[in-house]
């Protein structure tokens, strides 16, 4: 219990007058991994955009509840949102490159946070990339533009641009979507080891891929968390029916 | 392979296609016309002296800084004013507002307006009113009043096409709304704005009729912001209108579209050079 990186209390999400997460209570461990799960369209995005504030982006959306890391509510009205979003980054399901080069877009989080000096950027971009596995990929044309690189290797650039401003909190949203099967190995391992550093949460629709990475799974379903345990626990003796049907295939 | 499907496909295929080939051709008519006619008088003296006996004899010097010297003060109000604007409203106000609506609406509206009454406003406000006179101020400040809707329009058109993905992913990573607006959605959108920028030097090179009212058309050389100055226009409408010199008239014709074509041209290559930079 205290050693929940993020504690989340009755939390709705609202967009208009369309509930898209009811009631959600859940405490995510730190340093662990944590896979949510669920069919297309239950609010996964949904819940891991409002553990940094995004859909407040979304104009027409209202968040009640609370959301509490490192001890103080997010959705408290003295929040410094940019430390917050610093603090808790986001892979995006759909990955978008900057339109520039392949190192401005990995030194952009450090340089708006004040990273000037060329050695530290030099560093913190190869080591970004080096950590996402796409170094060896990119590390001749640096100065080329992003927009040019692959699907997957987009996806890979822009967990290195997460990992560049060094956050303690990273939220995954289908990371591995757009991947090889190859690149998707080792963008497990990478969470592997990212993990002893960082917090994770992960959206996947892979269960295999859930199974392998994640310390604990939530299961939602229409907006509703309906079941949260130990990832070998709620693979091999679910709880609810539900979530039984869903990871066996049966719909969904 | 048979390129058409049928006779009203082949139909279709040339009318389109002769819409093309004349748009072509009277450019390149009216080009080569006024070429033909203007190149004979074009010389050192011609670029580089001041008018004499109302433009019969010596250069156009004189009008040729006057159009540059109008149209960089039309720019450098306007454009700040216009980007400006157009990133408040996309960026700093909520999607649907009243007050974007009203300001789009009043932008269409003088958008819509003929230059002539922007002329007779300035002359009125600026050259009478304020004071100013003929001047290359009032003039310069006609020109910018009556470009900023355009440069307004296609700088909020060119803001609003930026992927809100890339403002989501700026902010994701901790950047504050300004850094994200001035450091990834304006580099975004600058093609898109730059092309107005063009469209509305076009505009101030070629107009007339406002600048006549507003900023004279004194032949000396301008020199402070408060002197008179005629722009290439001007001295065009007076050498044809008043018959002093047909051959000065197209010279001068001449040198007016290669000043546009040059500019259009390194406004293009800095287009190109920018968004090399940008996509690679
Ligand atoms: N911007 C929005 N405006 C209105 N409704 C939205 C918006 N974004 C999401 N929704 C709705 O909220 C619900 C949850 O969406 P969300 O994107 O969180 O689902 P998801 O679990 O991530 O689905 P997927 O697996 O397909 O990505 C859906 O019914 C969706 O239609
Ligand atoms: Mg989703």
């Amino acid at each position: 219990m205290n050693s929940a990186a993020i504690m989340v209390r009755g939390l709705n999400v609202f967009y208009q007058q369309y509930q898209a997460l009811h009631h959600i209570d859940i405490d995510i461990e730190s340093n662990k991994v944590t896979a949510l799960i669920g069919p297309s369209g239950c609010g996964k995005s949904t819940f891991l955009r409002s553990l940094n504030r995004l859909n407040e982006l979304i104009e027409g959306t209202r968040t009640e509840g609370q959301v509490v890391i490192d001890g103080v509510d997010i959705y408290a009205e003295d929040t410094d949102v940019v430390k917050l979003r610093k603090q808790v980054g986001i892979v995006f399901q759909k990955p978008s490159a900057f339109p520039m080069s392949i190192y401005d877009n990995v030194a952009y989080g450090p340089r708006i946070h004040g990273v000037n000096k060329r050695m530290v950027l030099d560093e913190i971009v190869e080591k970004s990339l080096k950590q996402a596995n796409l170094w060896e990929e990119v590390k001749d044309r640096l100065h080329a533009s992003a927009l040019r690189l692959s699907g997957g290797q987009q996806q890979r650039l822009v967990i290195a641009r997460v990992l560049s401003v060094n956050p303690a909190i990273i939220l995954m949203d289908e990371p591995a979507s757009a991947l090889d099967p190859i690149s998707a190995s080792k963008l497990e391992d990478l969470i592997a080891e990212l993990k002893t550093t960082y917090t994770i949460v992960i959206v996947t629709h892979n269960m295999q891929q859930a199974a392998r990475v994640s310390d604990a799974t939530a299961f939602f379903l229409n907006g509703h968390l309906i079941e949260y345990q130990p990832t070998e626990k709620l693979f091999v003796h679910p709880r609810d029916k539900r979530t039984e049907d869903y990871i066996t295939g049966r719909f969904g | 392979m048979k390129p058409f499907g049928n006779r009203r496909e082949q139909l279709i295929y040339y009318t389109i296609c002769s819409g093309a080939v004349f748009v072509a051709l009277t450019l390149v008519a009216i080009v080569a016309f006024v070429a033909i006619k203007g190149v004979g008088c074009i010389s050192w003296e011609f670029l580089t002296e001041i008018p004499s006996r109302m433009g019969k004899e010596g250069g156009i010097s004189s009008a040729i800084v006057g159009t540059l010297y109008l149209t960089l003060v039309a720019l450098v109000l306007s454009v700040p004013l216009g980007v400006g604007a157009a990133v408040y409203l996309t960026e700093y106000q909520p999607r649907v507002s009243r007050f974007t609506r009203l300001v789009e609406l009043s932008a269409e509206a003088l958008a819509g307006i003929p230059s002539i009454v922007f002329g007779l406003f300035g002359f009125v406000f600026f050259v009478i009113f304020l004071g100013w006179g003929w001047s290359v101020l009032s003039g310069g400040l006609t020109l910018a009043l009556m470009i900023l809707p355009t440069i307004m329009r296609t700088s909020q058109e060119a803001i609003t096409a930026v992927p809100v993905e890339f403002r989501e992913n700026s902010l994701a990573l901790g950047a504050t709304k300004w850094q994200t607006t001035s450091k990834i959605v304006i580099p975004s959108a600058l093609p898109g704005i730059i092309t107005g920028v063009i469209l509305s030097i076009g505009r101030s090179v070629g107009e007339t009729a406002a600048v006549l009212l507003t900023a004279g058309s004194a032949l000396g050389m301008p020199v402070l912001p408060t002197d008179p100055a005629r722009s290439m226009a001007v001295h065009l409408y007076f050498l044809a209108s008043e018959g002093i010199s047909m051959e000065r008239a197209y010279g001068t014709a001449l040198l007016l579209i290669i000043m546009i074509l040059i500019i259009n041209y390194l406004a293009n290559l800095s287009l190109r050079r920018f968004s090399y930079r940008l996509k690679g």
